[in-house]
């Protein structure tokens, strides 16, 4: 079991900095393969109608004129011990991890990304909870009661979870609950720490919206997972043995359907930590996602690149949560 | 229909039972009794008559072989009696009276209570069968947790003890493996272990050695048979293969299309059987104490649909004998009637007419088998 974690650790490692050179390569190789030279590659980091000198003393500070892998192993070096940005006539420092600076917002972009996280996670962990319970009980029942009006009623309102867009059942559920019936009237993020109350309250929409759209889907996954799992020949063991109806299906059942679904909800549960881009933007919350929208509306570079690979690790860390977990549900894997 | 009544204790049965409708109470004092049951299935496509009037009776530390082609009926008269198709949409109707208790009529939850305590079951599959997410050692110590009332520990040891019984070397490591970790022939010791953990009275194995290899088929058999010594369980085995029947049972009920075709002491069935699908069973046998040469006789046609059971005797359609009883065999369903002390047969064929027709048989096998014989003397 160690040896496994460890080994995957070392995958995991690896796979980060490969993401981090393809990443890297994305912004600074194919632009100069296209055919840009560092000075017009400097222009994207300055903002609109840029003076010569400005650009020159940008182009001096990220270092675009030096060879690619020279810039690569400062970006590395950044990201461990930050960053300082001299063009000689300026100096500009970025603390580590340093994943650029945006020199259009004359920040950092780390502590920027830093502040929209909170949203971000409370958000996704919000919903990941209320759709993991909700979608797998639905499911289990469903499968269960097979064919019955409840199976059809579940499965159906799970077709329109899956298909409904979420701006749309987002807008509706504002509209509904938010004007017509003020029960949830402020969408705003209070942080936890500073109102836990407040902050459930004002992110139960959002929460709701999201996990509708996941639980119908983790819903008919697990009903289907449960079904073909009930009719395991260990399954007929178990009742052979006289264990009750329950502890067969949750023990026997349940266990073996989850370890599919364990895999999709890192998954899903990592890229949502990257931001929830639509839902974000549906309820104006300011997480991650509104700064990507943000950061692509500005051209913004730095930024981009530094949601890109916050989002890349979201997900490298859900994967190795997910290989980690299946080890520890499923026997077969970890010997 | 007639209703066989069952043998009494001694073995001696009673050859010619009179029609028994009345099933109110057990006639015999056989550990198993099992009469007339019925378990049929709605479906949109029409009845599955899977068990459709199957009878007979077992005592203890005595051994049942239930035979048939795929789709006879064999696994649903064992999930009958375990009661597991509770749950399903099955219509059940008979009498099964397990030490004088009646299952059909009892609860599910009484049924449960019975189930893997006093009433065991193997299954063919080892490695489907167990569930490949616990210790080994857990899944056998679940039956005894729920049936006894003791710890963890002790439901551990005892499966230690279990495993050690059934042959599995180091059992006090071995405990704690998953069913991966255990090769096709000590997963089926383990299923062993797990239906004997709470020494039942009655352990039912649907096709134990099916899914084995064949060196390891006969250590499962004898395993079996040395383990009913031990606990006196009476034993209820499942299977097409006839090899395993002539091995361990004493008495073989032979199952076609639902319905009991043939029904004695594994001696009336190998050395006089009297229905012509016991014949094509036999024919179709490979055995080490024939000749080379001498060819396996298939049995023409494949078994019926449960749904659209052939008029008539269900097995006419591949009969060669079905012209022989005046076109009865067509039309009537053949009542189960005694060919012999204790010996049963559902065929329109007359006794002597199978006496003869059984010789013949036999005397064209020797022949081929003699000249065999003599040309690998030659």
């Amino acid at each position: 079991m160690v040896t496994f974690i460890v080994r995957r650790l070392i995958a995991t490692i690896f796979l980060l900095v490969v993401v981090s050179m393809v990443t890297y390569a994305v912004f600074f190789l194919i632009p100069r393969l296209a055919g840009q030279n560092s000075y017009q590659l400097a222009t994207q980091y300055v903002g609109r109608n840029p003076t010569r000198a400005a650009v020159l003393d940008i182009e001096q500070k990220l270092g675009l004129n030096e060879p690619l892998w020279v810039q690569y192993g400062r970006f590395i070096r950044g990201l461990a011990f930050g960053e300082h940005y001299n063009s000689g006539t300026s100096s500009t420092y970025c603390p580590p991890p340093c994943f650029g600076y945006s020199f259009r917002s004359q920040q950092a972009v780390w502590p920027l990304m830093v502040s929209s996280l909170p949203v971000t996670i409370s958000l996704a962990i919000g919903a990941a909870i209320l759709w993991l319970v909700g979608g797998v009980a639905i499911g289990v029942v469903s499968a269960l009661k097979r064919g019955t009006l409840f199976d059809r009623f579940s499965m159906g309102i799970a077709l329109a979870g899956v298909s409904l867009p979420i701006f749309f059942t987002g807008l509706l559920s504002l509209a509904l609950f938010s004007y017509k019936w003020p029960i949830f009237p402020n969408v705003t993020f209070v942080p936890f720490t500073q109102n836990p109350l407040l902050w459930a309250r004002n992110l139960v929409l959002p929460w709701v919206t999201l996990a509708f759209l996941y639980a119908a889907l983790y819903a008919r996954l697990t009903r289907a997972g449960m079904l073909e799992t009930m009719s395991e020949d260990y399954i007929r063991t178990a009742r052979a043995k006289g264990l009750n109806e329950r502890t067969v299906i949750i023990k026997h059942g349940l266990r073996a359907a989850l370890t599919p679904i364990i895999t999709i909800f890192g998954m899903d549960l990592g890229a949502l930590l990257g931001g929830a881009v639509i839902t974000e933007h549906t309820f104006s919350l300011n997480g991650l996602g509104q700064f990507t929208i943000l950061a692509i509306d500005n051209q913004d570079l730095p930024e981009i690149l530094g949601v890109t690979m916050l989002a890349a690790f979201f997900i490298i860390i859900a994967n190795l949560a997910v290989d980690i977990l299946y080890a520890v549900v499923d026997p077969r894997v970890r010997h | 229909m007639a209703v066989w009544r069952g043998r009494t204790k001694g073995g001696a049965r009673d050859a010619a039972a009179p029609e028994v409708t009345d099933t109110s109470a057990p006639a015999t004092s056989a550990m198993l009794d099992v009469r007339d049951l019925k378990i049929h299935f709605p479906t949109d496509d029409g009845l599955v008559k899977a068990v459709d009037g199957i009878s007979f009776t077992l005592d203890r530390g005595k051994t049942l072989g239930i035979v048939g082609e795929s789709g006879s009926g064999k696994s649903v008269t064992s999930l009958g009696i375990m009661g597991l198709h509770h749950g399903t949409n099955a219509k059940v109707s008979g009498k099964i009276w397990l030490d004088g208790e009646e299952l059909i009529a009892a609860s599910a939850a009484r049924v449960r209570e019975l189930r893997g305590d006093k009433v065991a079951m193997i299954f063919q599959d080892p490695l489907s069968s167990l569930h490949p997410y616990y210790t080994v050692g857990y899944q056998i110590s679940e039956a005894y947790l729920i049936h006894n009332k003791v710890g963890k520990k002790a439901a551990k040891q005892h499966a230690i003890e279990m495993l050690n019984r059934v042959g599995i070397p180091n059992p006090q490591t071995r405990v704690d493996d998953y069913p991966h970790q255990f090769s096709g022939g000590m997963r089926q010791r383990a299923m062993i272990a797990m239906s004997l953990s709470c020494n039942p009275e009655l352990l039912i194995a649907d096709e134990p050695t099916t899914a084995l290899d064949v060196t390891v088929q006969a250590q499962i058999l004898d395993l079996m048979a040395d383990l009913q010594q031990e606990f006196g369980s009476a034993v209820i085995i499942i299977t097409h293969d006839l090899g395993v029947v002539a091995e361990l049972a004493d008495d073989i009920l032979v199952m076609y299309a639902g319905r009991m075709a043939e029904y004695g002491t594994s001696e009336d069935i190998f050395d006089r059987p009297a229905h012509p699908y016991a014949w094509g069973l036999l024919g179709s046998m490979p055995r080490m104490d024939r000749a080379r040469s001498e060819r396996l006789i298939p049995i023409p046609g494949t078994p019926p649909s449960l749904i659209n059971v052939p008029s008539g005797c269900p097995f006419h359609p591949r009969c060669a004998y079905a012209a022989n009883t005046n076109g009865k065999s067509f039309n009537e369903v053949p009542p189960l009637r005694a060919v012999g002390p204790g010996h049963q047969a559902a065929c329109h064929l007359s006794t002597d007419e199978q006496r003869r027709i059984w010789g013949e048989l036999l005397a064209a096998q020797l022949s081929v088998a003699d000249s065999d014989q003599q040309r690998e003397d030659a």
